[in-house]
């Protein structure tokens, strides 16, 4: 019993996407409601029978049985009612009972690479591609998603039901895009898959400390981008750069209790060295071209990240690419780690002075920021700083850290 | 939010600095942008190399590099976002280029946008 509740949440994780994507780009992407319907319905139907009747020996195929079938007389009931789909469908396949719904692995990842694109058409707002991208693609509840764009279930329920009539106005049919479209509409997918890796990584929306499983996916998602011929460009491969980076410190990021270790805190002989060698492969993949995109930055930090050792090179590394980044893109983490680079390449004194410029008082990060600066130079302002950041931080997990900071500084 | 550029105005552009001079000034240049970049206050910006420099006169009479008759130079500038000048005012007081005797910030209101000027 208890192994069925794990499992269905992970396999609605891996293979509501899949459904839902090989159903849209067969019933079109006009009908992507009933394309989500049916997949949301398959496993009801697993929730509600397997309880009673035990796992099947192969859960996988029992889904896809299960929304062949659901999708299959989904049709035949449109046929006798308003026979819409069905005489489109006929001039392909002229008997219904032969009609083919290609779930393999190779028709299940064109489909989902190509409905990642059709989802980030153009026409639709940024932040709904981004909301319909995890919805339809990676199987996020409206609550998971509310809270990774910090708004209310509401809001975003709203604004996928926009997105999706936009979708069924737009028309299109789910293929990639033009040549001359791929760099514009890539932009939107990596967000999408940038967005989706922090959400595993950080996972301020819920308590438990990583989801590492969330970041896999993104992964996958980003090296089948890699694998395509057309979209294996060199921003894709910066950001599959940045996350293999980010991901080699999983077993490092946590102790036994769930709890998060800090960098510096961190064991380095758990940071996986083949993931550490798999960004640095994609990182040289990445320099071809001469655009600077934001990924490369990043991964360019992150790769400094993994030595350990605290060299004035690295720091001063570190510190320009901030300087650079935040040129390009602003954003108040950005701006904070910026920060510490600088208290590490030019000195605390200096950082201070810097910090107190950003003007991020709301900011948990800002005052735990300051509470690592302060000690040695003003104990006071420190233990001021890390109590405001406990009183500030969102997660239970940062709570905790930040509470043995201050008691280690109270002593 | 307004906007204004600071132009850099370099008293003698020909003076040649060292490599290891030159690298000490990329990195304040770099540190002064970062930190105006890290207030969210930095829109744009570019050094202006002297190499191709060109001077068009009147009746299009075009001479090398802008100095001529005049030393003083622009070496480069940035835009940024500021409440008001006297916020940009002291975003240029940090600016690496006043360590040299007689180089100065020029700060100037940028029209578009304002809101008063089309």
């Amino acid at each position: 019993m208890m192994q069925q509740q794990q499992l269905i949440p992970h396999l609605f994780r891996t293979e509501f996407r899949k459904i839902t994507a090989v159903l849209c780009k067969f019933l079109g992407i006009e009908h992507i409601n009933i394309a989500e319907d049916i997949a949301g319905e398959t496993f009801l139907s697993a929730l509600e029978i397997w309880p009673y009747k035990g796992m099947p020996a192969n859960p996988t195929a029992w889904l896809y049985a299960v929304a062949k079938n659901k999708a299959i007389n989904h049709i035949k009931r449109r046929q006798l009612f308003s026979g819409k789909i069905v005489p489109q469908l006929k001039q392909s396949s002229p008997q219904q009972e032969e009609i083919e719904i290609d779930l393999s692995e190779k028709n299940s990842t064109d489909s989902q690479l190509q409905m990642l694109f059709a989802i980030c058409h153009p026409a639709i707002p940024v932040e709904s591609q981004i909301a319909l991208a995890l919805r339809i693609l990676c199987g996020f509840g409206i609550e998971e998603i509310a809270n990774a764009f910090l708004s209310n279930k509401e809001t975003i329920n709203k604004r996928l039901l926009r997105a999706k009539e936009k979708l069924r106005n737009i028309n299109m049919a789910v293929e990639f895009p033009a040549h001359e479209e791929i760099n514009k509409r890539l932009e939107t997918v990596l967000t999408t898959l940038y967005l989706l890796f922090n959400e595993g990584y950080y996972s301020e929306s819920t308590d438990s400390v990583l989801r590492e499983d969330f970041c896999l996916e993104a992964m996958r998602l980003t090296n089948l981008l890699i694998e395509n011929e057309t979209t294996g460009l060199p921003p894709v491969n910066a950001l599959l750069a940045l996350m293999c980076f980010h991901a080699s410190r999983f077993a490092a990021r946590k102790n036994e209790s769930g709890e998060i270790i800090l960098y510096h805190d961190q064991d380095e002989t758990l940071w996986d060295q083949g993931l550490i060698a798999k960004g640095v492969y994609f990182l040289q993949q990445a320099s071809q071209g001469n655009k600077i995109s934001t990924y490369h930055l990043e991964a360019s930090i992150a790769y400094w990240h993994t030595i350990k050792t605290d060299t004035k090179e690295k720091w001063e590394a570190i510190l320009q690419l901030y300087n650079q980044l935040l040129q390009i893109q602003y954003s108040p983490i950005a701006a904070l780690n910026r920060t510490y680079a600088l208290s590490k390449a030019n000195g605390k004194h200096e950082a201070i002075m810097e910090a107190e410029k950003l003007k991020l008082t709301d900011n948990p990060y800002y005052h735990s920021l300051l509470g690592e600066l302060y000690p040695g130079i003003d104990n006071i302002k420190a233990i001021f700083h890390l109590q405001t950041a406990i009183t500030l931080a969102k997660s239970h997990a940062d709570k905790v850290v930040l509470t043995k900071r201050m008691n280690k500084l109270k002593d | 939010m307004q906007e204004f550029i600071l132009i850099f105005r370099h008293q003698d552009g020909q003076k040649i600095a060292s490599p290891e001079q030159m690298q000490v000034w990329m990195k304040q240049t770099m540190d002064w942008i970062g930190s105006i970049a890290a207030q969210n206050k930095f829109v744009s910006g570019t050094g202006l190399p002297f190499g191709d420099a060109k001077v068009v006169g009147h009746n299009n009479v075009v001479t090398n590099g802008p100095f001529g008759d005049i030393k003083e130079t622009i070496g480069g500038f940035i835009i940024v976002k500021a409440d008001s000048v006297d916020e940009a005012v002291e975003f240029a007081k940090g600016s690496p280029v006043l360590q040299g005797e007689g180089n100065t910030v020029e700060v100037r209101k940028i029209a578009k946008n304002d809101g008063i000027h089309k």
